[in-house]
């Protein structure tokens, strides 16, 4: 890749002034198209397509969890019962909102609000397609492609710690205390790990736009497909179901310790924000890991702009193509997180952050080291990422023995260093010997 | 062009606010309103509350907060690094080395200093 800072610069911003030019023009009753392009993504996209996806993920997830546990799940209401989210969302409405008398009812009001807003704002920047064409360059079904997109998505999502903390905090209850504290923790701790993996693909894409990200893809090989990519993608995965609290990391809102952690004190509707937000959340998670590691919309050795080249097909057959593969992939990776809810327990508070502080975050520092070998060995030389003999299978060569031993020296350090289970198991264990003797 | 961009974010602000406050008026509107002195109690299943809530916490989530915001730091000066990182050659890789083997021995110390002991 390497874009040659002099020389490929003038031409982007070329581009761009041209592009800005077709924007501005008068569309519809004198409005310019890109205010016509901002309203439709609003109105269908945000607040009309979104919403409904997060319903229906919350009746696949009920679907698929009670497959995980053999039973047939929702089923009453509708066919498949694919109208529960209907009647969830009626009932979730015409329920009394209860405010405990000792809580601050302003910040009780504001905290799903801004979970909520939190969690729309991360979706602006993700490219769902491929969109218009400038120059050589696509720039993505997104409704806005910032320069600094990755940044500005980590600085929102970072804010739903904000959120949890003040619904907790707001209750007045000392277990939706305990549940915000543990997950204010708990998402400060997985956010240095989730940053961390990113570094890697803004070293090998020289940008922090996910367009830029997303159109590096599509010229050399998804970013799963190296070996500091996979490892990378692994942490983030780890982070991402982390930084949305679901199961084996869901310890702020345990049910069996501390009711339902900070959430505890809400009811009807404003318990259903806060639903919303989770699901939303989960969305667009899935999304960046999609755009991130899998290639986004993209066909893997199979490149959907060809197709454009000749001027014959249209745009929009194209994106139509772009957005379905995006859908499976996110599809995909939404039900991986079902799949790990569904398999694995609730970690204790000391296994989370120990995980996070000593498995995680050397785990990801030792990994951009490795990508900046990948970037000298591969990328630097403009090389696809599939292991094909050559250069690229140079790359594979130094990489994958230096990651297989930075993951072993780190679970080999976490284990000489922990003091916990052995001894602790041990005396455990003693009195209920004597008993039986 | 670029600073333009923003105002879709200023517009997804305003309309998610609404989008969250909006099912609030309609509750306000639709949903049975009875109030009574036990249902505005605080909910700790069932047991009455005791003593005050709002109290000073434990240090431990002070210092975790506290290395989050040293790990945080150096994202920040990883990222334009990591940016201009094909422009910089081998230089940049040795000098970010030297950077991180500096803050991993921070954390090595921290560990050893047992920071990162939940107690």
């Amino acid at each position: 890749m390497n874009l040659a800072f002099s020389t490929a610069w003038p031409v982007l911003w070329a581009q761009q002034a041209t592009q800005t030019a077709w924007l501005d023009e008068p569309m519809l009753l004198g409005i310019s198209r890109q205010w016509v392009i901002w309203i439709a993504w609003l109105a269908l996209g945000f607040f009309g397509l979104f919403p409904g996806i997060v319903a229906y993920m919350v009746w696949a997830e009920r679907k698929v969890a009670a497959r995980f546990q053999d039973r047939i799940g929702p089923n009453r209401v509708g066919p498949l019962g694919l109208l529960q989210p209907i009647a969830d969302a009626i009932k979730l409405i015409t329920k009394e909102n209860i405010v405990p008398g000792s809580a601050d009812k302003v910040v009780h009001l504001l905290a799903p609000v801004l979970l909520l807003v939190s969690a729309f704002l991360t979706l602006a920047v993700i490219p769902f397609g491929f969109g218009g064409k400038v120059g050589n360059r696509l720039t993505g079904l997104t409704p806005i492609d910032l320069p600094s997109g990755l940044l500005y998505l980590i600085a929102v999502s970072s804010m739903s710690s904000l959120g949890i903390f003040l619904a907790g905090w707001a209750s007045r209850n000392k277990y939706s205390l305990l549940g915000a504290m543990r997950a204010v923790a708990q998402l400060v701790s997985y956010e240095v790990p989730q940053v961390l993996a990113t570094v890697p693909i803004i070293l090998w894409t020289g940008s922090l736009s996910l367009v830029a990200i997303l159109n590096h893809q599509v010229e050399f090989g998804w970013f799963i497909f190296s070996p500091p990519g996979f490892m990378a993608f692994v942490l983030l995965t780890i982070a991402n179901i982390a930084e949305v609290n679901r199961t084996p990391f869901d310890l702020p809102e345990a049910e069996s310790e501390i009711i339902a952690g900070y959430h505890t004190e809400y009811s009807g509707m404003r318990f259903g924000l806060f639903f919303l937000a989770e699901y939303l959340s989960v969305f667009s998670v899935s999304c960046l890991g999609t755009i991130l590691f899998l290639g986004g919309g993209s066909l893997p050795l199979f490149d959907l702009r060809d197709l454009l080249s000749d001027n014959t097909t249209s745009f929009v057959f194209v994106n139509a193509i772009t957005v379905g593969v995006f859908s499976v992939k996110v599809i995909l990776y939404v039900f991986l997180m079902f799949w790990i809810r569904a398999t694995l327990p609730r970690m204790r508070v000391d296994q989370l952050m120990a995980f996070a502080w000593k498995m995680m975050v050397p785990l990801s520092i030792i990994n951009i080291l490795i990508a900046a070998i990948w970037q000298e060995v591969v990328v630097g030389h403009n090389l696809n990422y599939i292991p094909v003999f050559g250069d690229t299978f140079r790359g594979w060569l130094v990489t994958v023995p230096l990651e297989i031993v930075a993951v072993f020296l780190v679970f080999w350090i976490h284990r000489v260093t922990r003091e916990d289970s052995a001894p602790a198991l041990a005396s455990a264990r003693r009195p209920a010997a004597s008993l039986v003797r | 062009m670029i600073l333009t961009q923003y105002i879709f974010v200023g517009l997804l602000l305003l309309g998610a606010i609404g989008f969250a406050l909006a099912p609030l008026a309609v509750v306000l509107l639709v949903a049975p309103v009875k109030r009574s002195k036990s249902k505005s109690d605080t909910y700790e299943c069932g047991v009455l509350t005791t003593g005050e809530t709002w109290i000073r916490f434990r240090i431990q989530y002070y210092i975790y907060a506290l290395m989050f915001v040293v790990f945080d730091i150096e994202t920040v000066f990883l990222y334009p690094w990591a940016v201009a990182y094909g422009g910089l050659g081998t230089f940049a890789l040795i000098e970010m080395v030297v950077f991180l083997a500096l803050l991993s021995v921070g954390l090595a110390y921290a560990w050893a200093k047992g920071v990162l002991r939940w107690v």
